[in-house]
């Protein structure tokens, strides 16, 4: 392994994330923070509790989620399109680094990024609901397995995309409809019998739900499953990165 | 002596179905500098994106110091900087941060004075902490060159080094190379300057349509291709060329002081005896004379219009 290249790479991709900490943290922060006031306290406040936990604080995971989901797909994709875009990426091609070696360098940074805001975000929903984390190991590795698992799906989506566009339709219309409809807000035990089967077909509904069991021990699915599927997502991604850089697919001519 | 860089049969067709390089063989010395020259599309960047890794060959092989540069691509790719055509540099970083990241890329340990040193030979010391946007063209040219040489590679691959660059850096840049090969690093260098090629180069290869033409020594290539012009600086103007004259290669020169002879040096008998011998009969009159050789540009354009 070329350690080094997955450091300098790492810290790289870091320097960007500190540089641009209004857009990487602050934004998603003041959103979530809207999210709070607005169904956690307004709309909150009229509807009851959800299996046995009372509204604002049963979107919290859910909502960590979101910022998560969109946060990891935006930074990964972000940080591997834009040497594409202006032509550094030659370098990264020229060195003796392996496919591997770069997606940990790249999708390692952002990953840690997303779970820096996760934990920022967790931090601020204290602040407006009472929070309980039954199980706060199990929390971490949902949100790490999260955050590296959407980040490759992220660095794929770069590499994929030939404009700036496209780099926002992924986002845009996949992940942020798949997290809203996933259970962020509510229990998909809420939804009719039809729409609950459909919403198995969704992996976001695995993530949130696991998620959620870590923090209040109740799940739209088992928690087993919840793993697997987060593990099965995971490791598809890293098959397609596997695969493009074997090929050289839109990376080489 | 083995060498350093062994290009066999390589193709490249791109996806479009344009053959970029079509069966290439060559050979790279250690320590030399080998001038790459073709026009525009001839497929000198394929050739170094192919042996960079930028680009996936269609068939051939090419190893780097023994490495094949597909199986063993680590190896190989340790020993090769790579500086390319177009700028493509980071904006935000400073100078220092990014040729520091291409050594750690390659696997290299820290190294601060060995930056110091490019930087410093690169005349970009002073800029170290100066975001790259802030720099001018030729300073991003020499930021690239920078990051090339940060892990001080065995092999230097400079394509176009000096596209854009203004006289004085570009022979800043001529005396970084010398002082490169002097330190025993390999040099391939494509150019469109001709003259960098003919004040650089040990050898010189033309490629066109993705096929080698030629490789040799520059200054074998130069006599053997070479043309030389004779002048005759006349004692008084003439109209014409004497018709007693017509067998020769002769020209006029626009201010009709000065006969023009174009000859062969490859030619067993150059004709010059003869020719003085009928300017004399034909009762022309020189007070001087001069030889001078033709450029390498003036073969490459030969070679390539054949």
């Amino acid at each position: 392994m070329n350690w080094r290249a997955i450091r300098a790479i790492y810290l790289f991709e870091m320097a960007r994330t500190w540089r641009t900490l209004m857009q990487s943290i602050v934004s998603p922060v003041l959103s979530t923070s809207l999210y709070f006031i607005v169904f956690g306290a307004a709309i909150g406040s009229r509807i009851d509790q959800v299996e046995g936990v009372n509204y604002g604080s049963f979107i919290v995971p859910g909502l960590i989620m979101l910022s998560v989901l969109t946060q990891s797909v935006a930074n990964a994709s972000f940080g591997i399109y834009f040497p594409k875009f202006t032509g550094t990426i030659y370098e990264i091609l020229s060195a003796p680094v392996s496919f591997l070696e770069i997606a940990v360098g790249y999708v390692g940074a952002a990953a840690s990024k997303s779970i820096l805001l996760g934990l920022i975000i967790l931090a601020t929903a204290g602040l407006f609901v009472p929070l309980h984390i039954a199980h706060p190991v199990w929390m971490f590795g949902f949100l790490v397995l999260t955050s590296v698992a959407f980040s490759l799906l992220g660095f794929i989506i770069g590499i994929w995309a030939d404009g700036f566009e496209k780099l926002q339709v992924v986002p845009l219309l996949i992940i942020t409809p798949l997290t809203f409809l996933g259970g962020s807000f509510y229990s998909i035990s809420m939804l009719p019998p039809v729409w609950q089967t459909i919403a198995l077909f969704n992996p976001v509904v695995y993530l949130v739900s696991g998620f959620r069991w870590s923090f209040y021990e109740i799940a739209d699915v088992n928690v087993g499953v919840s793993l697997a599927a987060t593990f099965g997502f995971l490791l598809a991604c890293l098959a397609i990165v596997w695969w493009i850089f074997k090929t050289g697919y839109r990376l080489k001519a | 002596m083995a060498p350093i860089i062994s290009v066999q049969n390589l193709s490249k067709t791109y996806g479009t179905g344009r053959k970029a390089l079509n069966g290439v063989s060559l050979d790279i010395m250690g320590g030399e500098i080998f001038a790459l020259l073709g026009p525009n599309g001839a497929g000198k960047t394929t050739l170094i994106g192919t042996i960079c890794g930028l680009v996936n060959p269609t068939g051939g092989t090419v190893t780097v110091d023994g490495h094949d540069i597909i199986t063993d691509y680590r190896a190989a790719r340790e020993l090769i900087g790579l500086v390319p055509q177009e700028l493509h540099t980071d904006a935000f970083e400073s100078v220092w941060d990014t040729v520091s990241f291409s050594r750690g890329l390659f696997g290299k340990p820290k190294n601060p004075a060995h930056i110091e040193k490019v930087l410093r030979d690169l005349s970009l010391w002073d800029r170290k902490d100066s975001k790259i946007i802030t720099l001018s063209g030729g300073m991003k040219r020499r930021v690239m060159i920078a990051k090339a040489l940060s892990h001080e590679p065995q092999i230097l691959f400079l394509d176009e080094p000096t596209a854009g660059v203004d006289v004085e850096l570009r022979k800043g840049m001529w005396e970084v190379v010398r002082a490169l090969k002097a330190t025993g690093v390999t040099i391939i260098l494509t150019t469109h300057y001709i003259e960098e090629a003919e004040e650089m180069a040990d050898r010189v290869g033309v490629i066109n349509h993705g096929e080698l033409i030629l490789v040799d020594e520059k200054s074998a290539l130069m006599q053997k291709l070479g043309k030389k012009q004779l002048k005759l600086h006349l004692d008084a103007p003439i109209d014409t060329v004497p018709p007693q004259l017509a067998a020769y290669d002769l020209a006029l020169s626009d201010d009709h002081t000065k006969l023009i002879y174009t000859y062969d040096t490859r030619a067993e008998h150059t004709g010059i005896t003869a020719l003085l011998g009928d300017v004399r009969a034909a009762g022309i009159r020189f007070h001087d004379l001069d030889t001078s050789q033709s450029s390498l540009e003036e073969i490459f354009v030969s070679l390539v219009r054949a």
